[in-house]
């Protein structure tokens, strides 16, 4: 479902123009609004719809299955961490969902890479990257397979 | 340069007739302007079918006394002080423009009709308030247009690249600019410069109010409408279709699925994406 801006909500801050990962959201060049330039290449991330501090962004589903006349409208709420879905059926149901958009308090969770010790050559030329084997638990009983785990693949819900 | 009215040194050139008519007409250029400007986007339509379409989803009727609370809200927050903006300095730089504006018209009005002629003595206060509207119109202006334009701020482009939507903010900037230094080059009496900048300075302000229909002007009569009709769908519950706000203290919210996981997080998360200007390009 790609997104698109109601132009009387936006007031072209460029926050959307700034997060688009795509780069297809811009301004207008003649009422200095933004819109989507190529809905074809849209990701469909909803980085601009979260991002949207006017919630001027909403997204459209493609017509065949959801047809004209239904409404996802979305509420990132920043300082509570949630972000809140809304979707109005053509029919008139509303199914209505609330996540956490992060578990700790914003900034508090960045690597401080400028703090680590500078790698050495051993490190350099290894196939390793930052953060590993810890962060991938390869070092803790190394590959962590489904088999290993005693679990098995179910023919017909996963595959 | 400051205390003297340009206008009533003008009327030795130009006949104040002629400087009556010509404000005249450009305050019916305004008006047809933006008549045009509403035919033409359909923008009263809309907001009218959007307002209809906003009661049919209302959960409670909003009474006069709520309505006049919100009107007085809408004039405090976002006539008066352009609360609507999310960057502050685009506030700031939005609040030096508008009264800017206000001032620099204003005055102008007063001066070419009240005081048009030097036979008629123009309180020092007007030309004052003249200058300083104009030099806050510039402030704020080229604030804007340097540093705080979406094109140069989000989008990445050079500063001296323009469009058709910058049609408003350049005519006005312009005709700040060429304002001021026309009665700059007035007041040390250089008579070709004070004749070529007072060219420009009225070519400019033709272009800023006879080009309403295609500029940005006429949002300046839209926009208390539009923050009246959303602060009423926040007041009758259809809040403009979106989600109801989450509430971290109540059970409701605070065991739905996925929410557990900010069971032990404080309540407030602080700042995410606001934390940064939008300049990453």
């Amino acid at each position: 479902m790609p997104t698109f801006v109601y132009m009387t909500r936006c007031d072209g801050c460029g926050h959307c123009v700034d997060i688009c990962p795509s780069d297809i959201m811009h301004i207008d060049k003649t009422h200095r609004r933004a819109y989507n330039i190529e809905p074809d290449m849209c990701w469909e991330c909803y980085s601009c719809v979260k991002a949207c501090p006017q919630n001027a962004i909403d997204v459209r589903g493609y017509a065949d299955f959801a047809p004209l006349g239904h409404s996802v409208r979305v509420l990132r709420e920043e300082e509570k961490g949630t972000i809140a879905w809304k979707i109005t059926f053509r029919d008139g149901r509303e199914k209505n969902f609330l996540s956490p958009t992060t578990t700790k308090p914003w900034g508090s969770a960045i690597p401080k890479l400028a703090e680590l010790p500078k790698p050495d050559k051993e490190i350099r030329d290894s196939q390793l990257l930052c953060f590993e084997p810890e962060n991938i638990r390869f070092d803790d009983g190394g590959l962590h397979t489904l088999k290993a785990a005693g679990l098995k693949l179910k023919k017909g819900v996963y595959y | 340069m400051l205390m003297s009215n340009p206008f009533s040194e003008l009327s030795a050139s130009i006949s104040p007739a002629i400087m009556q008519a010509y404000i005249i007409l450009m305050f019916l250029l305004v008006v047809g302007g933006t008549i045009l400007d509403m035919v033409h986007k359909k923008s009263a339509q809309y907001f009218f079918e959007n307002a209809k379409k906003a009661k049919n989803r209302a959960k409670q009727p909003v009474g006069s006394v709520v309505k006049a609370s919100i009107a007085i809200q809408v004039l405090a927050n976002e006539v008066l002080t352009s609360g609507e903006f999310c960057n502050t300095r685009r506030r700031i730089s939005h609040l030096l423009m508008m009264y800017g504006f206000i001032i620099f018209v204003a005055t102008t009005v007063i001066m070419i009709f009240g005081y048009p002629t030097p036979a008629r003595f123009t309180p020092s206060i007007l030309p004052l308030l003249w200058h300083i509207g104009a030099l806050m119109l510039c402030v704020g202006g080229y604030w804007f247009w340097l540093f705080i334009r979406v094109d140069v701020s989000a989008e990445g482009l050079p500063w001296y690249r323009f469009e058709r939507a910058d049609l408003f903010i350049i005519s006005l900037l312009t005709t700040a600019t060429f304002g001021l230094i026309w009665s700059f080059t007035q007041s040390l009496g250089l008579d070709r410069s004070s004749i070529l900048f007072l060219v420009l300075f009225i070519s400019s302000s033709t272009m800023l109010f006879g080009g309403v229909l295609w500029s940005k002007f006429a949002h300046m009569f839209f926009k208390p409408a539009a923050a009246f009709q959303k602060r009423v769908t926040r007041a009758d519950g259809s809040r403009e279709n979106l989600p109801e706000m989450a509430d971290r203290t109540n059970p409701r919210d605070r065991d739905r699925h996925s929410m557990e996981l900010l069971k032990d997080a404080p309540l407030n998360m602080g700042l995410g994406i606001k934390r940064e200007r939008p300049n990453h390009y």
